[in-house]
C-alpha cells in the first residue's frame, strides 16, 4: 500500500542537478578566492597593496588591448587574432622611436621624456592603426560573405605573418628598451609605495580610454559604428558607408594597440615577436570576461585579469606562481565561455549558446 | 572574385596563342580523352625534365621516373573493369601505396644518391623525414574529422598529440620508478623500473585515453558556436603544455608526472618479440634493425612502414566513417546546423563523436612519434603545432582525404627538409651570400636569409593565400568546394542547442 501512495503523490518538478553545478562552483571558488586574498592581506598589508598597484598597471595595459578585440568583435563578430601582433609591432615601433629617433636613455630629463613619449605615442598609434586597416583590407574584407570560420582562419594566418615580420625586422630575440621612466615614489605610506612609472602608465592609459568612450558614444562616427555593429544591412540602408565604418573601427583598434605597445615597451622594458600572441590571448580573455562587445566590460575584465595575474605571481602565501598564470587565465576563459558566455557585463548573445 | 577573372584571362591568352599555331580550342576538345591526357602529361613531364636539367640536378634515373609517371597517368586506368566490377577506382590508391611501400628500395638509405633531385627543393626526402611525414599525415587526417567533416575549428589539436605522447611516456619508459611492470615490451633489461607496456598496446591505450580527453573537453564546450569553440580549444591547447612543463612537482606535492621541461626520455621502441620474429619474420626490436639491402635505411625504414600501416588504417576509417551514417551527420552539421537539427541529427552527440575520433588518431600519432623520437618534451606542444596541422588540412582541402594527405606530406617535408634546402638554394643562387650566415640574432642580413627561421610566417602566408584564393584547398572535396563557393549560410537564425 505504502508504495502505491508514494507512486501517486504529486511530483514537484525538479530542477536538474546540473543547473546547480555552476552557481555552487562559482560560490565555492569565490569564497576560496576571497579567503586566500584575505589571508595574504593579513600577512602583510603593505606588500598586498604594492601587488595591487602592479595589478592595476598591468590591467591598464590589458584594457587597451582588450578594447581593440571588443571593438572589432562588436562590429564584425570576428576574433581578430592578429590584434595581439599589431600590439607587439606597436611596441617595436615605440622601442625603435625611443632608442633610435629620440635617443633616450636612462635618466633623461623630464622635458625630453615627455616629448619622446608623446612623439612615440603618436607614431605608434598611427602606424598600428594603418597596419590594422591594412590587415582588414587584405585578409578579412574579401571574406565578408564567406562562412564564418574563413576570416578566423585568415586571422590566424595574419597573426603568424606579422610575428614573422617582427622576426625579420628585429630578430627572434628580445628588443630591449632602456629604463627611461622615473622610478621615484609618488607616495610612500607605511610601507605601501606607488612609483612614478606605474602612475605614468595610468596617465597615458586613462585619457586614451576616455577619448575612445567619447568617440564611440558622442560622435557621429561612433553612432555609425554602433549602428553597423547592430545591423550591417540596416545601417547600409540608412546611408552609412559600412566598409568605411569597419575600416575606421580597425583604425581605432589599431591605434589603441599602438598605445598599448608603447606603454608595454616603457613599463616592461623588453618585447619580442611572440609577446603579442601571449598578451593578446590574455587581453582577449579580459574582453570575454567583461562581456565581449561591451567597452566598459573590457576595461573591467582587463583590470580583473590584471589583478588575478599580479596576485597569482606576487603573493607569497599559497599562490600557484607565474608558472601557472596562463593556465589560470585560460581556465577562466574556458569557464566563462562555457558557463556565462555573456561575461560580467554583456548581454546574452546567441553565439554563446 | 579576382581569381575567376585572372584564370579566365590566362586561359584566353593561352588559347589565342595556340589558335595562331593551328590548334583551336574546338579542335582540341574533339580529340579523345586519352590522347589529350597523354599530351598534357607528356608536356608537364617534359617541362619537369627540362627544369631538372636546367637547375643542374640531372641524373639519368630522372628518365625512369618520367617513364613511371607516364605509365601511371596516361592510360585511363580508372575505367579498368574486371567483369562488372570497376576495379579501376582502386588503381590510383594502389599505385600510390605501392610507390610508398617501395620508397626505401629506390630512395632509402644509400639508394637516395642515385635518385634525381628536384629543382630548388633538392634531394628527395630522407627516410627519417618520411616517417615524420606519415605521422603528420595521420594527425592531419585526425584533425580533418573535426575541421573537415564536422566543420568545427579546433585550434588546440596539439593537446591530443601531447596527450598521446605522454601516454607513451608514462607507459613505455622508466618514468614511474617505483613501478616494475613489463607487459610485452621489447629490449627491456630485467630489473628495469617503470611501466613498460608493448608499444602496440600503448598506441591503443593512447588513442583511447586521448579520445576520452576529447570527450571531456568536448562535452561542455561543443555547445559553443564556431569561433567561441575555436578559442576554447585554443585555451586547452595552451593549458596542456603548461601542465607538461610544470608537472614535475604537481601542485607542490612532489609527484613527478611529466618530468618538467626535461621531458620523458628514453621511451621504448616498438617490436614484435621473439615468437613473431622467429615464426613470421617481423622485426624483434625496431631499434636494432640494421641498414641492409633488404631493409635499406635500417630502423627508420621499419618505422616508416609501420607508420604507413597506421596511415592506411586512418585512411580506411576516414573514408568509411565519412560515408557512414555518422559521417553524413557530420557533413550535415557542417553545411547547416539548423537544418541538421531539424532533421533529427543529435548535434551534441555527433559533434562529440567527431571530436573523439579526431582525438583518437591524434593520440595514436602522438604516441607513435614519441616512440620514434624516444622522448617527449613539453616544448614540442605549443600553439604553433596546432596551426601547423591546421594549415596542412587547409592547404590540402578541408574534408578531402587525398588533399589532406598531400598537404600534410608537403608541409611536414617543408618543415623537416624542404625549407632549409630552399633556403640554401636561395642563398647560393639568388642572394649574394657566399656561404655566410645572417648575423647572430637576425634572420636576414649579410646578403643571406635564414628561411627556416621564418617558417611559421610562410605557413601563415599559405593559410591566408589559400583561404583567399582557393578556400577549397589544392585537392578539394567536391562537396566542400560547392559549399565554399555558393556560400552555405552557417549563421543560425536562432540558437538550436537549447
Amino acid at each position: 500500500m505504502a508504495t502505491e501512495v508514494t507512486a501517486h503523490a504529486p511530483v514537484r518538478p525538479r530542477r536538474p542537478i546540473v543547473s546547480y553545478v555552476m552557481p555552487v562552483t562559482a560560490a565555492v571558488l569565490l569564497v576560496l578566492l576571497v579567503t586566500w586574498l584575505a589571508i595574504n592581506f593579513e600577512k602583510s598589508p603593505s606588500y598586498f597593496f604594492t601587488i595591487f598597484f602592479i595589478g592595476l598597471t598591468v590591467g591598464a595595459v590589458y584594457a587597451l588591448v582588450a578594447l581593440g578585440y571588443t571593438l572589432v568583435y562588436g562590429i564584425l563578430e570576428l576574433i581578430n587574432f592578429a590584434h595581439g601582433d599589431v600590439f607587439m609591432l606597436g611596441g617595436l615601433f615605440s622601442a625603435t622611436m625611443i632608442v633610435s629617433v629620440f635617443g633616450l636613455s636612462t635618466g633623461a630629463s623630464t622635458g625630453a621624456l615627455i616629448g619622446a613619449i608623446f612623439g612615440s605615442l603618436a607614431v605608434a598609434m598611427v602606424a598600428c592603426g594603418v597596419l590594422n586597416v591594412a590587415v582588414e583590407r587584405v585578409a578579412y574584407r574579401p571574406l565578408r560573405n564567406a562562412p564564418r570560420l574563413a576570416p578566423l582562419i585568415t586571422a590566424i594566418g595574419m597573426s603568424f605573418i606579422l610575428e614573422n615580420v617582427a622576426i625579420i625586422w628585429k630578430g627572434p630575440g628580445y628588443t630591449a628598451v632602456p629604463d627611461v621612466l622615473p622610478r621615484g615614489h609618488v607616495f610612500s605610506f607605511s610601507g605601501v609605495t606607488y612609483t612614478w612609472e606605474k602612475l605614468i602608465v595610468v596617465l597615458i592609459t586613462v585619457p586614451v580610454l576616455v577619448a575612445l568612450l567619447w568617440l564611440v558614444q558622442r560622435t557621429k562616427q561612433g553612432k555609425a559604428m554602433r549602428a553597423t555593429a547592430q545591423d550591417r544591412d540596416a545601417a547600409a540602408m540608412m546611408g552609412i558607408n559600412v566598409n568605411r565604418t569597419i575600416s575606421f573601427t580597425f583604425l581605432i583598434a589599431g591605434a589603441l594597440a599602438g598605445a598599448a605597445g608603447l606603454v608595454y615597451a616603457l613599463y616592461f622594458g623588453q618585447i619580442r615577436y611572440d609577446t603579442g600572441f601571449r598578451l593578446g590571448l590574455i587581453a582577449f580573455t579580459s574582453a570575454v570576461l567583461g562581456g565581449i562587445g561591451n567597452l566598459p566590460g573590457a576595461v573591467l575584465g582587463a583590470l580583473c585579469i590584471g589583478f588575478i595575474q599580479a596576485f597569482n605571481e606576487g603573493l607569497s602565501w599559497h599562490s600557484p606562481g607565474s608558472d601557472w598564470t596562463e593556465s589560470i587565465v585560460f581556465s577562466i576563459l574556458i569557464l566563462i565561455l562555457v558557463f556565462r558566455p555573456e561575461g560580467l557585463l554583456g548581454e546574452r548573445t546567441p553565439e554563446g549558446g | 572574385m579576382t581569381r575567376f577573372r585572372l584564370r579566365a584571362a590566362i586561359s584566353e591568352v593561352w588559347w589565342k596563342a595556340l589558335g595562331r599555331a593551328g590548334l583551336t580550342r574546338e579542335r582540341w576538345e574533339r580529340l579523345p580523352l586519352t590522347a589529350r591526357r597523354a599530351v598534357v602529361v607528356t608536356t608537364w613531364v617534359g617541362i619537369g625534365l627540362v627544369l631538372t636539367a636546367a637547375f643542374g640536378v640531372w641524373q639519368w634515373s630522372a628518365l625512369a621516373v618520367a617513364a613511371v609517371v607516364l605509365f601511371l597517368l596516361v592510360p585511363p586506368w580508372d575505367r579498368l573493369g574486371v567483369g562488372r566490377v570497376r576495379v579501376g577506382r582502386f588503381f590510383a590508391p594502389a599505385a600510390v601505396l605501392a610507390l610508398a611501400i617501395a620508397y626505401p628500395y629506390y630512395a632509402g638509405g644509400a639508394n637516395l644518391a642515385g635518385m634525381p633531385q628536384l629543382p630548388i627543393f633538392g634531394p628527395l626526402p630522407q627516410m627519417s623525414t618520411m616517417v615524420v611525414m606519415m605521422i603528420f599525415v595521420m594527425m592531419a587526417l585526425g584533425l580533418n574529422f573535426v575541421v573537415g567533416y564536422a566543420g568545427l575549428l579546433d585550434l588546440g589539436y596539439v593537446a591530443f598529440y601531447a596527450m598521446g605522447a605522454y601516454m607513451a611516456g608514462w607507459f613505455a619508459s622508466s618514468q614511474f620508478s617505483n613501478q616494475n611492470v613489463n607487459l610485452g615490451a621489447v629490449g627491456i633489461l630485467p630489473g628495469t623500473t617503470g611501466f613498460h607496456f608493448s608499444i602496440w598496446l600503448v598506441l591503443l591505450m593512447a588513442g583511447i585515453a586521448t579520445a576520452l580527453i576529447g570527450v571531456i573537453i568536448g562535452l561542455p564546450t561543443l555547445r559553443l558556436r564556431g569561433d567561441y569553440l575555436a578559442i576554447v580549444t585554443l585555451g586547452f591547447g595552451e593549458i596542456m603544455p603548461q601542465i607538461a612543463q610544470n608537472g614535475n612537482d604537481l601542485f607542490g606535492t612532489g609527484f613527478n608526472l611529466t618530468n618538467g621541461t626535461g621531458g620523458i626520455t628514453p621511451i621504448d621502441g616498438p617490436g614484435f618479440g621473439h615468437w613473431i620474429h622467429d615464426h613470421i619474420g617481423l622485426p624483434l626490436n625496431y631499434l636494432n634493425v640494421q641498414d641492409t639491402p633488404s631493409v635499406p635505411g635500417g630502423f627508420d625504414t621499419v618505422f616508416f612502414w609501420t607508420a604507413l600501416a597506421l596511415v592506411l588504417i586512418t585512411v580506411f576509417c576516414s573514408a568509411r566513417l565519412r560515408d557512414s551514417r555518422l559521417g553524413r551527420a557530420w557533413i550535415a552539421i557542417r553545411e547547416d546546423e539548423v537544418a541538421a537539427a531539424a532533421m533529427g541529427v543529435p548535434l551534441m552527440r555527433t559533434k562529440t563523436w567527431s571530436y573523439a575520433t579526431g582525438a583518437f588518431f591524434g593520440g595514436v600519432a602522438g604516441a607513435f612519434y614519441a616512440s620514434y623520437r624516444s622522448g617527449t618534451f613539453p616544448d614540442d606542444f605549443f600553439f604553433n603545432i596546432s596551426v601547423f596541422i591546421l594549415s596542412m588540412v587547409i592547404l590540402g582541402g578541408m574534408g578531402s582525404i587525398w588533399g589532406v594527405i598531400v598537404g600534410a606530406c608537403f608541409l611536414a617535408y617543408l618543415d623537416r627538409e624542404g625549407l632549409s634546402n630552399v633556403g640554401a638554394w636561395i642563398n647560393d643562387k639568388v642572394l649574394p651570400c657566399n656561404g655566410g650566415t645572417p648575423p647572430a640574432g637576425k634572420v636576414i642580413g649579410h646578403g643571406c636569409i635564414d628561411v627556416p627561421g621564418i617558417e611559421f610566417g610562410i605557413f601563415g602566408a599559405i593559410i591566408v593565400i589559400v583561404m583567399l584564393f582557393r578556400p577549397e584547398g589544392l585537392i578539394p572535396s567536391r562537396r566542400r568546394a560547392q559549399e565554399l563557393h555558393e556560400g552555405v549560410h552557417d549563421e543560425p537564425l536562432y540558437d538550436v542547442s537549447h
